[in-house]
């Protein structure tokens, strides 16, 4: 079992914060393969079409028959801890301020051995479960965890290096007036968040979650609002140090599309809100998560965009919201380049149609508030960068892999 | 010709100077807190006041200091002209930047209602109140705006935008006095210290939104968000109230003046 994770002490303002370091990241083109499986939570490995070898570490030619033809394919990931050993010293920043650091190299039941990080209830001669995560350089690396689930096995420190656990972390909802905002601040409490802020535009404007908003545990409501330049700045200027993962819930979603639409009224309003007010919020609380990357336990870890999966594909029957949200989508990934130094990820978490009011005319599958705020919190656990919650989702994503022309086409009807 | 000869502005301006006549400012500041009217969230919104920073004597401009702003033609405190309204839709020169200017000085009456109002956020203007006020004052001349004195401006802004399930709760006139004001007492215009010239709940009236309705069907003007009503005698004040020349606006933020005359508050 892992030693529980104790609620850090409040930090020492005059001790100097650690600044953050990363692993060596530089990963061949092939080999990004992994990053990607990593990024979604997958365990994918080289499979050759022509001879079955299941292939590590990722080639550019079958080892077995020289075949060029070498996708990435879901296999099995138990296997056994053949030997390990613990690193005591070593020259490499990140690490020598982390050891002792176990690796060791695992027998894949797929084939394969495997050099892996390893939790600490992995025990040598036992087995095992590889899992691809992505480390601080944002780079995919195996990590060999127990076979079963272990106790308190989330808050192994090695572990924990590669993961975006709320656990004892503060976390900041932009915006409470949304249900999304609401359902988000109730996960993350349960997750064991330490502070859960969330932010609420004119207070003045009475909503019906707020009394509900405010019985949540742990829940501190702050003024903020991402369309106002000055309030995102003043709110990072007082609690930007604070705040270990942020969780963008502001959201402006209307019908219509781009020449179906009279005005740009709406539009702007869109852009000030998704895109503008992402980008305020990147400039505000960017700069300071990054250089708190490795400040302790509650580190800052993450940033959370909640993009509908129409970033990837416009839904012209909601088109110019799609657009809107294909600018959040680069917006992140520029950020995740700029976070990367800092070891903070940057978490894309795209869904379909929400069980919202401004969903309403929509048919189902739609996503419950609960089931997106559960994958949010799940995902940081797990030290996800891009997640597709809903039946939706999952069928963008893969007709968008198949034939993207055939899906932009189908999105018309 | 003989009229204007008399008249001394350098007088005016010896007066102001030295406060003989006093200048009040009843403009809120525009900030980006301040409640700005809300529709429901289907129908088109107006923009609240906002700023960004364009340089601060910095690397984006080393020796200056400047911003770019945005907001509504009816955001913070503002000037609504004619055309705002359907009813005034028509009217010539029924927008801020075709007004004769010579309109945006007028004299004003300032109908207190204020302890009304703190006992009940409901409270309606009416003929009868306001014919008891001019027991007292004197009838409204021609062509006076009509303040109302609510001291709504030194509420909180929960409290200030009123809303509830139901809507918003501020106090404001009945359809009847609107009518009367402009078909009996020929008023300048309408103001207001709430979020708008009507009636928190107006739009259950009929018509929906009198004072929109008839000031601006007759040519008349509102202005809304005032502040420092407190401070203006019930007769007396001169205002200076002088929209943005904005190409066909329906209105337009604004610095609202008054003149008092007598030193000292």
């Amino acid at each position: 079992m892992t030693e529980p994770l104790v609620r850090p002490r409040r930090k020492n303002p005059l001790k100097r914060t650690r600044l953050p370091l990363r692993p060596q990241g530089v990963r061949s083109r092939a080999a990004h393969g992994l990053t990607a499986a990593a990024a979604e939570g997958r365990f994918a490995l080289q499979v050759c079409l022509d001879c079955n070898t299941v292939i590590y570490p990722p080639r550019d030619a079958c080892p077995s028959c020289l075949s060029a033809r070498l996708p990435f394919r879901d296999v099995a990931r138990g296997g056994t801890l053949v030997a390990e050993t613990t690193v005591r010293t070593t020259t490499d920043p990140y690490f020598r301020e982390r050891t002792p650091w176990r690796v060791g190299t695992v027998k894949l039941d797929a084939g394969p051995v495997v050099v892996a990080h390893l939790h600490g209830d992995a025990v040598e001669g036992g087995r095992v479960r590889l899992e691809l995560k992505l480390d601080k350089s944002g780079s995919a690396v195996a990590i060999a965890l127990p076979e079963k689930d272990t106790e308190n096995m989330a808050d192994d420190r090695y572990l924990r290096e590669m993961t975006c656990d709320p656990k004892f972390r503060r976390v900041l909802i932009t915006d409470g007036r949304t249900t999304v905002g609401q359902a988000m601040a109730q996960a993350f409490s349960d997750a064991g968040a330490a502070i859960v802020f969330v932010g609420l535009a004119d207070p003045w404007k009475p909503f019906p979650g707020m009394a509900g908003l405010r019985k949540i545990e742990r829940v501190e409501i702050v003024p903020l609002d991402v369309t106002d330049s000055e309030s995102v700045t003043e709110l990072a200027e007082q609690n930007g140090a604070r705040i270990d993962i942020v969780v963008n819930t502001a959201e402006h979603v209307r019908a219509g599309g781009v020449v179906d639409r009279h005005g740009l009224t709406i539009a702007r309003e869109e852009i000030d809100v998704r895109y503008l007010g992402l980008l305020r919020l990147a400039q505000a609380f960017g700069p300071i998560l990054r250089s708190r990357g490795a400040d302790g336990v509650n580190s800052a870890a993450a940033f959370v965009n909640l993009l509908s999966v129409h970033a990837l594909m416009n839904w012209p029957a909601y088109g110019s919201y799609s657009a809107t949200e294909a600018a959040c989508l680069s917006a992140a990934q520029c950020m995740r380049a700029e976070l990367r130094p800092g070891g903070v990820k940057v978490v894309n978490v795209f869904f379909g149609p929400l069980e919202t009011e401004w969903f309403q005319t929509v048919p189902p599958p739609k996503v419950t508030l609960a089931v997106l705020a559960n994958a949010v919190v799940r995902a940081l656990q797990h030290g996800l960068e891009d997640v597709f919650v809903g039946d939706v989702a999952e069928d963008i994503r893969q007709r968008l892999a198949v034939n993207p022309k055939a899906l932009e086409r189908e999105m018309a009807n | 010709m003989g009229v204007l000869m008399t008249v001394d502005l350098m007088a005016f301006a010896r007066a102001v100077a030295s406060g003989d006549i006093r200048v009040i400012d009843l403009t809120q500041t525009l900030s980006q807190e301040f409640p700005t009217i809300v529709l429901p969230p289907e129908l088109g919104q107006c923009a609240p006041f906002r700023m960004e920073e364009v340089s601060r004597y910095d690397e984006r401009g080393p020796a200056w200091y400047w911003n770019n702003v945005s907001l509504g033609e009816h955001t913070g405190t503002h000037f609504d002209a004619p055309i705002h309204w359907i009813s005034g839709k028509d009217l010539p020169n029924n927008a801020v930047d075709t007004i004769n200017v010579a309109q945006f000085i007028a004299p004003a009456v300032v109908i207190d209602c204020s302890k009304e109002c703190a006992a009940d956020p409901d409270f309606a203007l009416t003929i009868p109140f306001v014919e008891q006020w001019e027991a007292r004052h004197g009838e409204i001349e021609p062509r006076s705006w009509v303040l109302l004195r609510t001291d709504w401006s030194k509420h909180a802004y929960t409290d200030y935008a009123g809303l509830r399930d139901d809507g918003a709760h501020t106090p404001g006139p009945e359809p009847a006095v609107v009518k009367w004001f402009v078909e009996q007492r020929d008023v300048h215009g309408f103001g207001t210290e709430t979020i708008g010239t009507d009636f928190g709940q107006g739009q259950h009236f009929n018509p929906p939104y009198p004072a929109h309705f008839f000031m601006h069907g007759k040519g008349r003007f509102g202005l809304q968000c005032l502040t420092n009503l407190d401070l203006l005698p019930p007769k007396g004040a001169i205002i200076i109230a002088a929209p943005l020349k904005i190409k066909q606006g329906s209105g337009s933020p604004l610095r609202v003046l008054a003149l008092v005359a007598g030193g000292n508050v």
